[in-house]
């Protein structure tokens, strides 16, 4: 049963080169990914904190983040929940175009998006002047922040949505129809129960992509503090004067990340 | 539809045959052409049996309304489910057919309880819990109410699923493999007591298996298929000692050899 003695130790140091040929890689990449979360957590002290927590600017983006955010995933489910279930369920050519054309926000740069939003709803941009006719001017406002919120995360929420939904039995609906329940009972009693793991971590994912945007927002609602300065534009702006407040607000942001991860891999497990 | 006539599972209520479920459909089926009539009176369970990949399960959907026929039609009663040629194609919910699919699909976030109250949701509130006891009661499964679908064994599932069905008081029965999930250990006591349930039913019912065992034991008349055809029918003994081909033949050759349960004849 047991090999020839004479070629263990051979195999035992080409073991060894193969085990460290992959493990110094690998350490370096992790590494990569926790070195910087390491400085921003090791840097900071808990008095320098609580000052950076009492910057001026971090209250008003405290609070706009939080109020952008929750209504732009609380639109992005509500809408995106029955077009997930659409795009699941239609497995036709359109459908499929439709779900790759949903997909377009998570690969496109934070930058392009902020010009496409402007290009859009801009002033001068396509749907513009028409918004303007009726007294309503995008740019550089609140709403401004959660649209530009919704365009890069709901993709993020779609596509678990998607995948959560593809995972429900089709049998169990069938079987719920038998049963004389309608396209909207079976959607809310056994797709959306069976779903909703997928469903909070989709949530949870998007959540945290429109907590971190950035780039969209700078450019198309630009960075004024109490309207359209959120917490990451916060942190841009604190680092030119105050590096504290900018720590203070960036642990805000990863402690919150951070939650999400947990949120996102209990519902995943489940 | 018909849920709150009082009937909990086969009392007797004497329906007669015009209550008998004619199928007649035909369609494509992922390459495979389906043409397939039978059908199955209120007094003993019909089988569809074949080889895998046959259409059985097809046929059985297009039934149920979840595949729609090219051709044909299904008319249970004085009702029609689907008429190709008249435009009439009833919506799933609508046909009245308790459906007891392959493994059973039982809804794994609810108890075996609330999967037989799932279809009673046109009973006022106090009614369907006590509809839902009476018929798990009936099939001695009152002891599960409380469990979910994963705390079950396979034919405890059965049960539940099988009285999920027939809770709403359907007016015809169809079973998608009943026994094909179940352990061979447990298999043969489980297919007792199903022939038991579905002997003292009085609804058209009709039962897909590969095994003819299975449909020896459960049904009086067996309808088998091959590559979507039928290609014949007849009681289980009738197949026995007349087989028409040489799949029927080694169908119910291998049966006899290998399952000492004698084949009955239910007429």
């Amino acid at each position: 049963m047991t090999a020839p003695r004479g070629r263990r130790p051979e195999r035992a140091a080409r073991d060894t080169v193969w085990t460290t040929a992959l493990a110094v890689p690998a350490v370096v990449l992790v590494a990569a990914l926790l070195l910087p979360l390491a400085g921003l957590v090791l840097t900071a002290s808990p008095a320098e904190l609580a000052g950076g927590l009492r910057h001026p600017l971090v209250g008003p983006a405290l609070r706009l983040s939080l109020l952008t955010t929750v209504i732009a995933v609380a639109f992005i489910i509500v809408a995106g929940t029955p077009l997930a279930w659409f795009l699941a369920r239609w497995r036709t050519r359109t459908g499929r175009a439709l779900e790759v054309l949903v997909q377009i926000p998570v690969v496109v740069p934070p930058a392009v998006a902020g010009l496409a939003l402007l290009l859009a709803f801009g002033r001068h941009g396509l749907f513009g002047p028409a918004l303007g006719r009726i007294g309503v001017g995008l740019p550089f406002s609140t709403p401004a922040v959660v649209l530009a919120e919704i365009f890069v995360a709901a993709p993020f929420f779609l596509q678990g949505a998607v995948d959560a939904f593809r995972r429900v039995n089709e049998d169990l609906l069938v079987v719920a129809h038998s049963l004389g329940a309608g396209r909207t009972r079976v959607f809310f009693t056994i797709a959306v129960p069976l779903a909703l793991p997928g469903l909070v971590g989709g949530a949870a994912m998007a959540w945290a992509r429109a907590l971190g945007e950035f780039g969209a927002t700078l450019m198309f609602a630009g960075n004024l503090t109490g309207r359209t300065q959120t917490l990451p534009l916060a942190i841009y702006t604190a680092l030119e004067s105050d590096l504290s407040a900018a720590r203070a607000i960036a642990l805000i942001l990863m402690a919150v990340a951070f939650a999400l991860l947990l949120a996102i891999r209990a519902g995943s497990r489940r | 539809m018909t849920a709150g006539d009082g009937r909990v599972v086969g009392d007797g209520g004497g329906r007669d045959d015009g209550d008998a479920l004619a199928v007649a459909v035909a369609g494509d089926v992922g390459g495979l052409a389906i043409d397939v009539a039978f059908r199955a009176g209120g007094g003993a369970p019909i089988a569809i049996v074949g080889p895998n990949g046959a259409g059985k399960t097809s046929v059985l959907r297009m039934v149920l309304g979840a595949l729609r026929p090219a051709r044909g039609s299904v008319v249970l009663g004085d009702m029609t489910l689907f008429d190709r040629e008249r435009g009439v194609d009833l919506p799933i919910e609508q046909r009245a057919l308790g459906y007891v699919p392959q493994h059973y699909a039982l809804f794994p976030h609810l108890t075996a309880l609330g999967n037989v109250m799932y279809g009673l949701a046109a009973l006022p509130a106090g009614e369907r819990r006590e509809r839902a006891r009476a018929v798990m009661q009936d099939l001695g499964i009152d002891g599960l109410a409380a469990r979910r679908p994963r705390e079950l064994s396979g034919g405890e599932a059965q049960r539940v699923a099988l009285a999920r069905a027939l809770a709403r008081g359907p007016r015809a029965l169809l079973l998608d493999e009943p026994l094909a999930a179940l352990d061979v250990g447990v298999r043969r006591a489980v297919r007792q007591s199903l022939a038991r349930d579905l002997g003292r039913l009085v609804l058209p019912t009709v039962l897909v298996t590969h095994d003819f065992a299975d449909a020896a034991a459960l049904a009086s008349t067996v309808v088998v298929v091959e590559a979507g055809k039928v290609v014949q029918q007849g009681t289980p003994a009738e197949l026995a000692a007349t087989p028409a081909t040489a799949f029927v033949q080694e169908l119910t050759l291998h049966a006899t050899a290998t399952v000492s349960l004698p084949i009955r004849n239910h007429t």
